[in-house]
C-alpha cells in the first residue's frame, strides 16, 4: 500500500481550508486495516464528496510517525483539518460514531 | 529449547546498580524478563525504575527505553536531575530513549474493533533506536483511565508483556497499588516473574520508605522489608550487610566512663567506633554501666545519642541522678540525646530507619543503645539479628562507637545472648550477681575485647552513690593457689580504689 493512496483531485489541497485532511494509521495489512480504509472511504464519498484527502499511514514501514501524533491504537483515523484534531480508534465498522467523532453531525442527546 | 527448561536452575540476572537491591535479590532483576515494581503514589516506583534503566546504561553498557505514559520528558528528566543522573546527555549519545505516550481522552472516539499495535510500533521503534536491553513502562496501568474497553486493553497487555519477553527485553512495569491488591489494576497477574513493593510511611512524623521483594520466580531473595532511601547520592536499599566489613578500624581509645574499667581493657577503654556490649541479669547494673560511658562522652565534648527502650527519658535521669551521674546538663548543653520508644510500637525497619534518621541528624560520636534486648519484642530472632546486624554496620561504618546492654534471663548461661549477636561485638562486658556470706555481689568480667590485652579478672563492683566502682582484685580462696591468671599483676592503679562496701 502507498502511503497516499487518495491523491487529491487539485495539487493545492492539503493547504484548501475547506478540504478535510485525514490520516489513517494502520499496521500492515491486516483485516481491520482493510476494514477501517474501506468505511472510511465509504464515509467520506458519502459526507465529504470532492473535499477529502486521505492519507494512510503503516507504521510498519514507518514507525518514527507514531510518536508524532500520539497513535497508540490500530487503526487510528485523526482529523488533522479542519482544528482541532480528533482521533478516533477502531475500524470505523460504526459509522454514525464515525461521524460524531468527525463533528459531521452532532452528538445524540444521550452522549456527552 | 534445552536452555529455556534449565532456566529455573540459576537464571540470568540484570544487575540493577541500586545499592543493596542487587545483595537482596542475589544479583538483580530476572534478565530478560519483566518485573513489576509496585506502591503507592509518592513510594518513589518511578525513581527506582528509572535508577535501574540509568544504571544499565552507565554501569552495564545496556542502553534503555522509557515508555512514559504520565510525565513527559522535561518532567522525568528534572524528577532524576537531583539524583545527578544526566537523562539529556545520555538520549543525546543515543544509549536512552523516552517515548512520551499522551492519550488525551477528550479527543478520542472509539468505533469498531483495534488493539494497540501502535504502541508496541512505538516501543519497537525506541528499543531498536538505541539497542536497548531494558525498558521500562511507567505507568502502562494509566491506560486504564484512557480506554473504554477494558477486555481489550488487557488482552492488549497481556500480549505486550509476553512480547516484551520473547524479545529478552529486562523490563519495569511500574503500577500504582491496590487496596487489597499489589495493583490496582491487577497487573500481578500478568507479570508473574518478579515483583517489587515499594511503601511509604510517615510514622511519628518520622517518613520511612520500605522495600520488599515480594516474588522472585526462579530465585532466591530477601523476604524482609528493607529502608528505602533516596538522597541525593541516589537511591539505596539500606544498610546491607554485605558491605559492612570495610570501615577503617580505629586505634583511638576512648573511656568506658569507669577508671577501674578502662585498667581492664588494656588500661585505655574501649577503641572508638567499636561495638560494645554489656549483658547481665537482672539488676546487675547495665544501665549504669552504658550511662557512665554517656556520661564521659559528653564530658569529652563529644555528642552522645542515648536509645531508651526500657523506661522514659525522665524516669532514666532520675535513676541515674540517684548514683550521681547527672544527665540533665548534658541534655542541655545538646552533648546528650535521650530518645525514649517502645519497640513494640514500632515494626523492626521502622526502628532502624528512625534510629538511623536520629543518628544521621544529631550525628553523635556514641551511640547507646538499652536494652538491644527489648527488640526481641519487636520481631522474630532471626530479623532482630539481621537488623543488628545492620545497625552495628552502619554505625561502624560512621566510626560511631556503641554500647549495647542486654538482659541475660534467669537461667540462661552468662555468656550466651538471646540475640546471637556477640559476634558482632568487638568487646563484651558481663555482669553477674553471686550471693557471698548472705550479701548479694556483683561481678564483672570482660569475656573478650578485640584487639587489646585486656584483664582477665572477674572483678567485684558496687553500686553507690557515686556510681559504679569495682574493688580490688581478690583471688577466689580456692583457686588463688592453682590459677596462674589470679596473681593481680601489680595493678597499683587499681590498688589505691578503696573498698567500699555499704
Amino acid at each position: 500500500m502507498s502511503r497516499r493512496p487518495a491523491r487529491p483531485r487539485r495539487a493545492s489541497a492539503a493547504d484548501d481550508p475547506d478540504v478535510w485532511n485525514l490520516r489513517l494509521y494502520i499496521a500492515g495489512q491486516t483485516p481491520k486495516s482493510a476494514r477501517a480504509i474501506s468505511n472510511l472511504r465509504k464515509i467520506c464519498e458519502e459526507h465529504l464528496a470532492g473535499r477529502y484527502l486521505i492519507e494512510v499511514i503503516d507504521l510498519l514501514k514507518e514507525p518514527q510517525l507514531a510518536r508524532g501524533d500520539q497513535i497508540f491504537a490500530i487503526p487510528t483515523l485523526v482529523r488533522r483539518l479542519p482544528h482541532p484534531i480528533k482521533k478516533i480508534i477502531g475500524d470505523l465498522s460504526n459509522s454514525e460514531r464515525v461521524l460524531v467523532g468527525l463533528d459531521l453531525r452532532p452528538a445524540p442527546r444521550t452522549r456527552r | 529449547m534445552k536452555q529455556r527448561s534449565g532456566r529455573h536452575v540459576g537464571i540470568a540476572k540484570a544487575p540493577t546498580g541500586v545499592s543493596g537491591l542487587d545483595e537482596i535479590t542475589a544479583g538483580g532483576l530476572p534478565a530478560g524478563r519483566p518485573t513489576l515494581i509496585c506502591g503507592g503514589a509518592g513510594s518513589g516506583k518511578t525513581l527506582l525504575g528509572m535508577s535501574i534503566i540509568l544504571n544499565g546504561v552507565v554501569k552495564f553498557r545496556e542502553p534503555g527505553v522509557i515508555m512514559t505514559f504520565e510525565e513527559n520528558v522535561e518532567e522525568l528528566t528534572q524528577n532524576v536531575r537531583s539524583l545527578g543522573l544526566d537523562v539529556a546527555g545520555l538520549m543525546a549519545k543515543d544509549k536512552l530513549a523516552i517515548d512520551y505516550v499522551h492519550i488525551d481522552r477528550s479527543e478520542i472516539e472509539e468505533t469498531g474493533e483495534y488493539d494497540l499495535e501502535a504502541l508496541f510500533v512505538r516501543i519497537e521503534h525506541a528499543v531498536k533506536s538505541v539497542r536497548a536491553k531494558r525498558v521500562m513502562l511507567d505507568t502502562v496501568e494509566s491506560l486504564f483511565g484512557s480506554l473504554p474497553n477494558e477486555s481489550v486493553l488487557r488482552a492488549e497487555l497481556r500480549r505486550l508483556f509476553r512480547w516484551l519477553k520473547d524479545r529478552g527485553l529486562t523490563t519495569i512495569i511500574t503500577a500504582e497499588r491496590g487496596s487489597g491488591t499489589l495493583t490496582r489494576h491487577g497487573l500481578e497477574e500478568y507479570v508473574s516473574d518478579a515483583v517489587i513493593m515499594l511503601d511509604h510511611r510517615v510514622q511519628e512524623q518520622i517518613s520511612t520508605r520500605r522495600l520488599r521483594v515480594v516474588k522472585y520466580r526462579g530465585s532466591e531473595h530477601g523476604t524482609n522489608e528493607y529502608p528505602f532511601l533516596i538522597s541525593e547520592r541516589g537511591i539505596s536499599v539500606e544498610p546491607i550487610t554485605a558491605v559492612g566489613l570495610q570501615h577503617q578500624a580505629s586505634r583511638q581509645r576512648i573511656s568506658s566512663g569507669i577508671s577501674q574499667l578502662d585498667e581492664m581493657l588494656g588500661g585505655k577503654g574501649y577503641f572508638a567506633g567499636s561495638s560494645i556490649l554489656i549483658t547481665g541479669t537482672a539488676g546487675t547494673g547495665k544501665t549504669s554501666m552504658a550511662a557512665h560511658f554517656a556520661q564521659a562522652t559528653a564530658r569529652r565534648g563529644e555528642r552522645c545519642l542515648y536509645f531508651v527502650f526500657e523506661e522514659s527519658a525522665s524516669q532514666i535521669t532520675r535513676n541515674m541522678a540517684s548514683i550521681g551521674i547527672g544527665f540533665d546538663a548534658h541534655v542541655r548543653s545538646g552533648r546528650l540525646s535521650l530518645q525514649a520508644a517502645r519497640p513494640t510500637h514500632f515494626g523492626l525497619e521502622e526502628h532502624l530507619a528512625a534510629m538511623r534518621r536520629l543518628i544521621d541528624e544529631y550525628r553523635p560520636a556514641a551511640v547507646v543503645v538499652d536494652p538491644l534486648s527489648n527488640l526481641m519484642s519487636a520481631g522474630n530472632p532471626h530479623e532482630v539479628t539481621v537488623m543488628l546486624l545492620r545497625l552495628v554496620d552502619l554505625l561502624k561504618s560512621r566510626g560511631i562507637t556503641a554500647v549495647f546492654t542486654s538482659l541475660t534471663p534467669a537461667g540462661m548461661a552468662e555468656d550466651q545472648t538471646e540475640l546471637g549477636v556477640s559476634s558482632l561485638m568487638d568487646t563484651w562486658v558481663v555482669l553477674s550477681m553471686g550471693e557471698v556470706e548472705g550479701e548479694r555481689r556483683r561481678y564483672l568480667y570482660i569475656l573478650k575485647s578485640r584487639g587489646m590485652a585486656h584483664s582477665q579478672q572477674r572483678r567485684e563492683y558496687t553500686l553507690g552513690t557515686q556510681g559504679v566502682r569495682l574493688l580490688d582484685f581478690r583471688p577466689p580462696a580456692a583457686a588463688a593457689s592453682v590459677s596462674a591468671n589470679g596473681n593481680p599483676q601489680g595493678r597499683s592503679a587499681v590498688a589505691t580504689a578503696r573498698r567500699a562496701r555499704r
